[in-house]
């Protein structure tokens, strides 16, 4: 191992070797400013209601009772089922950029299509979300007899879906772009057809860096604001059915921040900020722990 | 491998690879129909004086987005001014130590960073700079936008510098050139193209941001050139204006959609120019 | 031969807990080409790296012992100094590339902020382009990027930006490796030519290599100073035995 930072006579060295130094301390001091914020502004919300914020079910800022279960649960929810409709879709992308098409045209086009794609604004989805997707769920309602409300958590679910699907494809098709050629090649040798390669080889070893992709996509969602709270009916209630209206805990805040007339009120709002940053960080350094090891067992 | 009727796996594995492609284009045709749906709205809505008009009350036809245009302009550089010096610095720092307990933590600090829901940055500088200044601003706006922009392109420079060989900072070295001039006369500007889409790149993240926005530039119906002041963009414009009952406004957030769209592919399409343009080779 | 430039007396390397240079005595006499072998990984680089102070970049890397230039401790003088006293040619060709070649050459000034005027830069430029026997290849180039060079080229390049600065020893950590014969060749003779303005260290695994262009030998082994004298009288009558079993082939 090379120390670069090692000392020189020369004053402009350390003083070089200083500046990036500080760069890392306000960097540490910034997380830590982060942590510290949410934590103090938080204090009024968690003395007063302790473990009752998370377990509540009632969020009425007239009567001063804040609980957050509706939006935990309307976060979950979202975000789960946005899973479990944009894995499949996205595995199936990663798969015919990853294996069938690694170059050429149709590679060039369906990543470009997914490139797009992912730099398309939350806003404008949501937007789009509201005026095209609603009344088609409507529709879907009216014809199961469901109450058509248009918006609601599962809408919300699918605006998320979309949003997630060009992230974790292109999370997906650097992860199998690792697998070792001289593996598959091997299976080939040993007369194993293509979707034997695909399902023996490449899924099953890069099962771990797939899993963290799963897990950055779900730390997406979890924070996704705009797109949801543009769709999601913005109910406060506990959510009676994933067709009926919901909210989650990013987008409370986004319509609630400006109202929060008291200090409790306030507080309650930067407490839900603050587990939702917890909440993601984790999940976050998790994904990228998985993806760290997996990478590193490629080599 | 499984021994099996031969045929029998010919024919799964044929049908797998026609599942793939079928599914594949049928997952993605259907959301650049998306696409398709958002500039037929709004390319009606675009004209030369789309650009340069303020939005006119609803009811009247026409009108512009020139605050909002003008807004992001703003925001965006005055958050890469305070974004990009203490990120490159970073992204040095992070490469040039690599494994030491320090650097480690600190790579996890970028990690959280990156991870930070865009809401949640919204209300921590609302704390930190609206609450205190007592009034929404550009700049903190600008602040918000900033953190988010500063975990991107220290890890794209990092990540940059790191592929510069070894033996290109050895030959300076050996020349008795000082440790710290190597590194900004040798090892930046061999990065530099790296480094550049990476910036790049944040800013085509940030441009469409309207999250931390909403309690920090706060949106402004005129055109704003004064960071003290709220101003918009054209994230808020478009929130704001598609929650809102009137046809005329829809329409004004149909083309600025169109707008923030082009702009976020056209910073995409210069960042793979001149990643491919300027690359060093060594 | 003339009087002694570098002395080295009692020089022990360690890398954190490895002990990798024991107890090396030697010295380098003025314009001569003094060779050192021995087997892969018996520290070679290492010994060069100390000579210049390079060494002090590598984590955990110790020394205990002295250098001496012309009479003065190494560490008693700016190590950016020594750098620029003591040059130093790699095993890979290194131009840097984002760099013409007229500016490669002058890498040393500019990069430490030196001012030169444009008809001191010109004929630095040329004389250590000459020097190097580079100047009739590239001189219709010198503002193109050094990229489009052969391997050989490259490896010459490095040796005019060396030699720009005018150092009084100049390093060459197996120079040839990456080359083919000819370019390898070209090098061999201009080490020859070099010699008569300066001091010579050469790396080499090729024995032919150092019977052909060294005065001096040091055999290296598990990083001690197996065997040392001049080149003719070595790889005659060998004194050693470990010297003789590699000159001849058995190992390394
Ligand atoms: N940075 C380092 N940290 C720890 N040990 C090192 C380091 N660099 C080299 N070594 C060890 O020091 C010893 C000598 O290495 P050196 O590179 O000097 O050998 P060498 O004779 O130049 O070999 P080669 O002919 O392969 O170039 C080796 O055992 C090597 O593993
Ligand atoms: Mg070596």
């Amino acid at each position: 191992m090379i120390n670069k930072l090692a000392m020189n006579s020369f004053s402009g060295d350390q003083s070089f070797k200083f500046i990036l130094l500080s760069s890392a301390a306000f960097i540490l001091m910034l997380v830590a400013g982060i942590v510290i914020t949410l934590y103090y502004y938080s204090s009024l919300s968690l003395s007063t209601f302790g473990l009752e914020f998370i377990t509540g079910s009632t969020w009425d800022p007239v009567s001063g009772e804040y609980g957050i279960l509706p939006f935990l649960i309307g976060t979950l929810l979202t975000s789960i089922i946005a899973l479990v409709i944009s894995f499949p879709l996205s595995l199936i992308i990663t798969i015919f950029i990853g294996e069938y098409f690694t170059t050429g045209m149709p590679n060039t086009l369906m990543r470009g299509a997914v490139e797009l794609l992912a730099g398309i604004p939350s806003i404008i989805y949501g937007f789009w979300g509201l005026f095209v997707l609603v009344p088609i769920v409507r529709e879907f309602q009216i014809l199961f007899d469901i109450a058509p409300y248009g918006v609601g958590i599962f809408t919300s679910a699918i605006v998320l879906a979309i949003m997630i699907i060009p992230y974790s494809a292109s999370i997906g098709y650097e992860v199998i772009g690792l697998v070792p050629k001289e593996l598959k090649e091997a299976a080939y040798s040993l007369g194993a057809t293509r979707y034997e390669v695909i399902k023996n080889v490449t899924l099953s070893y890069s099962g771990s860096g797939i899993t963290a992709g799963v897990l950055l996509s779900f730390g997406r969602a979890l924070g996704e604001t705009m797109a949801v709270t543009m769709v999601i009916g913005n109910s406060n209630l506990l959510p009676g059915s994933i067709f009926g209206p919901g909210n989650t805990m990013a987008s409370l805040i986004a319509n609630e921040f400006t109202e929060a007339a008291n200090e409790l009120y306030l507080s309650a709002l930067f407490e839900t900020g603050l587990i939702l940053f917890i909440v993601t960080a984790v999940i976050n350094i998790l994904g990228k722990i998985i993806i760290k090891k997996f990478v590193s067992g490629t080599k | 491998m499984k021994a099996g009727n031969i045929s029998y796996r010919i024919v799964k594995d044929k049908i797998f690879k026609y599942f793939i492609i079928v599914a594949a284009i049928s997952s993605a045709l259907p959301l650049l129909f998306i696409l398709y749906y958002i500039v037929s709205n709004g390319i009606s809505a675009i004209s030369w004086g789309f650009f340069f008009e303020l939005p006119k009350p609803p009811g009247e036809i026409g009108g512009g987005i020139s605050n909002a245009l003008i807004g992001t302009i703003i925001l965006i550089v005055t958050s890469s001014a305070i974004a990009i010096p203490p990120a490159v610095l970073l992204g040095i720092y992070l490469s040039e130590s690599r494994n030491s307990m320090v650097s480690n933590l600190v790579r996890n600090a970028v990690e959280v960073m990156q991870g930070i829901p865009s809401i949640v940055v919204g209300i921590l500088v609302y704390a930190w700079v609206v609450e205190p200044s007592g009034s929404f601003s550009t700049l903190s706006g600008a602040i918000a936008l900033a953190i988010m922009m500063l975990p991107i392109i220290s890890k794209s420079t990092e990540e940059t510098l790191r592929m510069i060989p070894h033996y290109i900072l050895e030959a300076s070295l050996a020349l008795g050139v000082p440790y710290y001039k190597t590194i900004l006369r040798v090892i930046l500007p061999s990065g530099l193209s790296g480094i550049l889409t990476g910036i790049i790149i944040s800013i085509s993240r940030i441009a469409g941001e309207t999250a931390p926005l909403l309690f920090t530039a706060f949106g402004n119906p005129f055109i704003n050139w004064d960071i003290t002041e709220p101003s918009n963009s054209l994230p808020l414009l478009i929130f704001n204006y598609a929650g809102s009952p009137y046809k005329e406004w829809h329409a004004l957030a149909w083309g600025a959609s169109i707008v923030l769209i082009a702009i976020v592919l056209l910073l995409n399409i210069i960042s793979k120019i001149i990643s491919k343009k300027w690359e060093v080779k060594f | 031969m003339g009087s002694k430039v570098l002395k080295i007396d009692g020089l022990n390397v360690y890398y954190d807990q490895s002990h990798i240079l024991k107890d090396i005595n030697l010295s380098f006499a003025e314009n001569t080409v003094t060779a050192i072998m021995g087997p892969s990984g018996c520290g070679k680089t290492t010994l060069i790296r100390t000579i210049n102070r390079m060494h002090e970049f590598t984590h955990g890397a110790r020394t205990e012992g002295s250098i001496k230039l012309y009479g003065k401790d190494l560490h008693q003088i700016d190590p950016i100094l020594v750098r620029r006293k003591v040059g130093m040619v790699f095993q890979k060709p290194n131009p840097f590339p984002t760099m013409s070649i007229y500016d490669n050459v002058i890498a040393g000034y500019k990069l430490n902020g030196f001012k030169l005027s444009k008809i001191e830069k010109n004929s630095i430029v040329e004389g250590s382009l000459v020097k190097a026997a580079l100047w009739d290849e590239v001189k219709d180039n010198l503002y193109k990027k050094g990229a489009f060079l052969s391997g050989g080229q490259q490896q010459r390049l490095c040796i005019a930006r060396a030699l720009a600065m005018n150092p009084e020893i100049l390093l060459f950590d197996e120079p040839t490796s990456a080359l083919d014969p000819i370019a390898t060749d070209r090098i061999e003779q201009l080490i020859n030519e070099l010699k008569a303005g300066l001091t010579i260290v050469l790396v080499t695994h090729n024995i032919a290599q150092a019977a052909r262009v060294s005065d001096y030998t040091a055999f290296l082994y598990l990083g001690e100073l197996i065997e040392f004298g001049t080149t003719k009288k070595m790889f005659t009558t060998p004194k050693n035995k470990k010297t003789e079993e590699y000159l001849n082939g058995k190992f390394g």
